[in-house]
């Protein structure tokens, strides 16, 4: 598998690689490359030129901020899935974030490169708009801007991020007392990617669920919310009946364009999506009690 | 330090250079003044090539060459097909390395380009202008026979390659029999991808002066391919060297012969400079060959108190665009013979059609034709117990050939050497406690959990085999083994084998059967294999053949060597011979063991030949070619215990125990090993693997994004157990044991994931067996409810 050529360029700054992105038209900016290089390799697409984030020390990093967690977009999903600050106070990011492909794609992959390519097959992406998190936007002139997880991801590898802009860093909220989140997976055996993913956030009081976020990805081409599960779950006491019986609710709230492919099809998806909902679900009370 | 290793696991000598990264393979090498060639292959996968312009590549940075079926036709005979099954009408279509005016599958050559570096080649594919107008294609073998799709090649009527049939006792009666239970099933056997770790390489070098050319390429068979190769190339055998440097797995694939290997000689040679050529992963999912592809109906017969009396079928067996190198003998003789299993079955008949469909070519892949036979037959006795309402353990029993050590003839014409399948079911019954699997079962049910348990029984035939045999199968060349022992006047011994070992650990294996037979230190042997310009002939690493046939060879050239040594120790310890003793490494006159000449003793005479006896050579060498008298028979039992979810079709493997019977194992470890990734390999195929192709000829899992192998975070421990039957006619009593997991493996899980799903009505799950595929099962027997 051979790229057709690009020139390098790496850049020491977020400052600079604005500058080098200014500079080179038709130039993409590389993460971990996970994404980008196969798709170089495949030669289905020819950028340019590549301007490598790697060495850019304000990128990386996981730390408490503001009530939550900030994490620099070139993090890689390894350093995610094991740092404490997220542990304690955003679980459900670590946890998705250590269900990633494999060892190898968690060692190289970034939460930058990884919603920035938006993939509708990514975990990540799902867990950030289930716990409600920011995107900090570095724009062309050096103005900075936030934009909501929910109102980032806009279509099948599409996202708010418009010409030269960086993607800096995702901040998550501290999910706080009561509340607890847990995020179920069917892996693709090949890719290792989400055909379901289910992200379920639940805020309990006095044994009854008082809020219930449900979101799910892989099964669409966007975070998806399931707003009839969340309605059976909120006021219910999540008993593995509530549970099962919001649950039950998925498919009827599963009504757009699905994914499908010869692996699993749209049909197959649609109905056993609230099998997985039921298990982040009932992890995730488990957790808010 | 003991000689006496036969049978010791002691760690594989080859798994120091492997695991550090140090193994050379064909990629690695690097000559002086280097070329790179890459293949540009058809997207189409039928269509007349109706113009093809190479001028603006040609102009390309750093482009050499760029050739095209034109340029290479005159210089390459096609490719050959080297198994001419007999009786079979066998319609062998064209082969020609580079395509000429139609392009028969997605992968087919087209044109190829040499340049300084392989970026500047691949950029040059890119600017090669051809213009295609398509044809109808078809994909699916039992399609093809109907006539779907553009004809393949117009001098095959039907896209028939042949027609083989299998037939013993009088099926037809059996079935036709009052009384008889019978029952039938559909079977698709998905095709698989064999997926080595090291795509396909090949590097070539010529020197004009001498005419000689030098072929570096990762094969498991180095000697057909210089045999082969001389054919195509027209490069006299004795100038043409092969080879074969470390091989990252074949499982068959590296068997075939392949035009790219060829082209990049026929580059290096008109360039006269060195070409390397080395397959992406996505050009080896579509340039090298593929596994099973059979579309198959058949059906059992048998008594209500579980006697069988009769197996039935047709087989629809997709060949891909063009006849591989031992394709034909595959789903037949490889397949059909063994349509009787370890069971007392009396009266069999298939018919098996081999079919051109637009696709890769399919071979040989890991069991090659025997996975096909042991898995209908398994699927139909579960059939069978159910229809008859029986356990499945115990219509296998009452099956099963009773224990023989020399030979039992079954319907099928094969002769099996030995055998003690009840011994087989037995051990492994016991072991998972069957009964216990059984009342486990039916708590798990009661509670509405659905538990399966697989239980299958095997014997396969392997050790390939008799050359006689082979030249009455159409099998193009022979398939007996050879061997040279040289001793150094040191002591040390370096072994020359023709076989090619590639992972399978016999560079370990046969220094323990040195070590054992002349009590020499196992570290003072060195296998050497895989360069015919330094190893004797040998037929090449398949049907578990390296040990089985190659070990073989390798005992009777020790067997010599402990001759000679007699004689020489005799001569010098002024005895006669008859009164020679030996044991452990030591020659001495028999109640004298004190006064002993060591076999370091004798090669360091022998090499000097101060003191030989009249009429003896100097030297401590020979030879062995070794051509086995019948094949080998190894068998066994698997069970797998699985949990399956009807919600989401999720299937939890829980448990995978094995007893295989290779006869006396010369290192358990490495046939653990063997069995581990044997089964691994049939798990695979059952639950994960398949290549699927679009109506329109395009393989739509053509990557490993896509196309599933199995992972080891995936699977359970798998229990290996053993017992000990040896073959009657191998000089050291083993079998092969190389493929014997991938055999028994697939059905095994197969058979466990019917019997959990059963108590909702579930009676079949097409393979792989994927979660939608399981919940469609259950959805459909829902309905059907
Ligand atoms: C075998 C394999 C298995 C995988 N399995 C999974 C899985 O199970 N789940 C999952 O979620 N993902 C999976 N991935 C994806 C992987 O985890 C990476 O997240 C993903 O490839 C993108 O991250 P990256 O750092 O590699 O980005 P890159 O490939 O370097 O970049 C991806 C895209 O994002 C752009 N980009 C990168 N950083 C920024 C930035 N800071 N600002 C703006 N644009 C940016 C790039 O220009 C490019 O277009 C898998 C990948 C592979 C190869």
């Amino acid at each position: 598998m051979y790229a057709p050529s690009f020139d390098y360029h790496r850049a020491s700054s977020v400052a600079e690689a604005q500058k080098l992105l200014a500079a080179n038209p038709g130039a993409k900016l590389l993460a971990g490359g996970h994404s980008l290089l196969p798709v170089l390799k495949l030669r289905l697409a020819a950028p340019s030129a590549l301007i490598d984030l790697g060495r850019i020390a304000e990128l990386k990093g996981v730390s408490a901020a503001n009530g939550g967690v900030r994490i620099g977009a070139m993090t890689t999903h390894a350093e995610i899935a094991t740092s404490p600050v997220l542990a304690k106070s955003c679980g459900i990011v670590a946890e998705a974030a250590a269900q990633i492909g494999d060892m190898a794609v968690r060692n190289r992959g970034t939460i930058g490169g990884s919603v920035a390519h938006a993939d509708p097959a990514a975990d990540l992406p799902t867990v950030l708009v289930a716990v409600g998190a920011t995107m900090e936007i570095a724009g062309a002139g050096g103005a900075t801007r936030t934009v909501a997880a929910a109102d980032f991801f806009q279509g099948m590898m599409t996202t708010a991020l418009g010409d030269g802009e960086i993607l800096t860093a995702v901040w998550v909220p501290a999910l706080g007392a009561g509340t607890g989140a847990a995020y179920a997976k069917f892996a693709h055996p090949a890719s290792r990617y989400a055909v379901i993913g289910a992200a379920a956030s639940l805020t309990v009081k006095n044994g009854a669920c008082e809020r219930a976020i449900i979101i799910v990805g892989g099964v669409t081409a966007t975070p998806t919310a399931l707003p009839s599960v969340a309605a059976a779950l909120t006021g219910s006491n999540l008993s593995a009946e509530a549970i099962a019986a919001a649950a039950g609710k998925a498919a009827g709230d599963l009504t757009g364009d699905l994914m499908g492919d010869v692996f699993a099809s749209s049909e197959y998806r649609r109905h056993v999506t609230g099998a997985y909902v039921a298990r982040a679900v009932a992890a995730a009370a488990a957790r808010a009690r | 330090m003991s000689s006496r290793t036969f049978g010791s696991a002691i760690r594989r000598r080859e798994d120091p250079r492997l695991l550090t990264g140090l193994g050379t393979y064909t990629d690695d090498l690097s000559l002086p003044n280097m070329a790179h060639a890459a293949m540009l292959r058809s997207p189409h996968a039928h269509a007349t090539i109706v113009s093809l312009d190479t001028s603006k590549a040609a102009k390309a940075p750093g482009v050499l060459a760029v050739y095209t079926g034109k340029d290479t036709a005159p210089a390459l005979k096609p490719m050959p097909c080297a198994w001419l099954l007999p009786n079979a009408g066998l319609n062998i279509a064209e082969y020609p390395l580079v395509a000429l005016d139609t392009v028969r599958y997605v992968g087919d050559i087209v044109a190829v380009v040499v340049a300084q570096t392989p970026y500047q080649a691949y950029d040059a594919l890119d600017l090669i202008e051809v213009k295609y107008k398509t044809l109808p294609a078809v994909v699916d073998p039992e399609k093809s026979a109907k006539g779907t799709g553009a004809p393949i090649h117009a001098s095959v009527p039907g896209n028939q390659a042949f027609k083989w049939t299998v037939a013993g006792g009088d099926a037809d009666a059996a079935f036709a029999a009052p009384g008889a239970v019978v029952v039938h099933d559909r079977i698709i056997q998905n095709r698989l991808i064999p997926t080595p770790m090291e795509t396909r390489s090949a590097l070539a070098q010529w020197t004009a002066a001498t005419g000689e050319l030098t072929l570096w390429n990762t094969t498991q068979n180095p000697h057909i391919v210089r045999f082969i190769g001389s054919l195509v190339m027209g490069v006299p055998e004795d100038k043409l060297r092969v080879v074969a440097p470390e091989v990252g797995g074949g499982f068959g694939a590296k068997i075939a012969q392949y035009p790219a290997d060829f082209l990049t000689c026929f580059c290096a040679m008109k360039l006269n400079r060195p070409v390397k050529w080395t397959e992406t992963r996505s050009e080896n999912y579509i340039a090298t060959t593929h596994g099973r592809d059979h579309v198959q109906d058949v059906a059992l017969c048998g008594t209500k108190d579980g006697k069988i009396t009769g197996v039935r079928g047709t087989v629809w067996a997709g060949m891909g665009a063009y006849l591989s190198t031992a394709a034909p003998g595959i789903p037949t003789i490889l397949h059909g013979l063994m349509l009787c299993g370890p069971y007392l079955i009396d009266n069999v008949k298939e018919d098996v059609y081999g079919l051109y469909t637009n696709t890769t070519p399919v071979e040989a892949y890991r069991g090659a034709g025997r996975p096909e036979a042991t898995y209908l037959l398994e699927r139909l006795i579960d059939r069978f117990a159910h229809a008859i309402g029986k356990d499945p353990a115990e219509v296998r029993r009452i099956n099963l050939i009773p224990k023989f050590d020399n030979g039992h003839n079954v319907a099928t014409g094969l002769t099996y050497d030995s055998g003690n399948y009840h011994g087989a079911l037995d051990k492994i019954m016991a072991h998972v406690d069957y009964a216990g699997l059984r009342k486990q079962q039916a708590e798990a049910r009661a509670k509405g959990r659905y538990m399966g348990i697989g239980i299958c029984t095997y014997v396969e035939v392997c050790g390939l085999g008799p050359s006689q045999v082979a030249g009455a199968i159409g099998f193009q060349g022979g398939l007996w083994e050879s061997a040279i022992v040289r001793f150094h006047p040191s002591g040390k011994v370096n072994v020359f084998i023709g076989t090619k070992p590639h992972g399978q650990g016999e560079e370990t294996t046969f220094a323990q059967i040195v070590s054992s037979e002349l009590g020499v230190d196992v570290n003072d042997v060195k296998v050497m294999h895989g360069d015919t310009d330094k190893t004797p002939m040998g037929w090449g690493t398949y049907g578990s053949r390296t040990t089985a046939v190659g070990g073989a060879a390798l005992a009777v050239a020790l067997r010599k060597i402990k001759d000679k040594a007699t004689a020489l120790a005799a001569h010098l310890l002024e005895a006669p011979v008859e009164d020679m003793d030996y044991a452990d490494g030591r020659f001495f006159v028999k109640g004298a063991p004190a006064k002993a000449k060591t076999i370091q003793d004798i090669a360091l005479m022998a090499n000097v030949a101060w003191n030989m006896p009249a009429g003896m050579e100097a030297g401590l060498e020979a030879s062995s070619f070794y051509d086995p008298p019948n094949f080998v028979y190894p068998f066994g039992a698997h069970v797998a215990v699985v949990d399956v979810d009807p919600a989401t079709g999720a299937i939890d493997l829980k448990r995978y125990a094995c007893v295989d019977d290779c006869g006396p194992q010369i290192n358990p470890m490495i046939v653990e090993g063997q069995v581990h990734g044997g089964v691994v390999q049939g798990l695979g195929q059952a639950l994960w693997e398949e290549a699927i192709y679009a109506d329109n000829g395009q393989l739509v899992t053509g990557t490993l994004m896509d196309y599933a192998i199995p992972r080891a975070d995936v699977l359970p421990e798998i229990e290996v157990l053993s017992t000990v039957t040896p073959s009657p006619h191998h000089p050291l009593g083993v079998k092969g044991i190389g493929e014997a997991g991938t055999i028994v493996s697939t059905c095994t899980m197969y058979n466990a994931v019917v019997d959990a799903l059963r108590p909702l009505g579930v009676d079949t799950v097409p393979m792989p067996m994927t979660p939608e595929r399981v919940w469609r099962a259950v959805q459909t027997a829902k309905k059907g409810a």
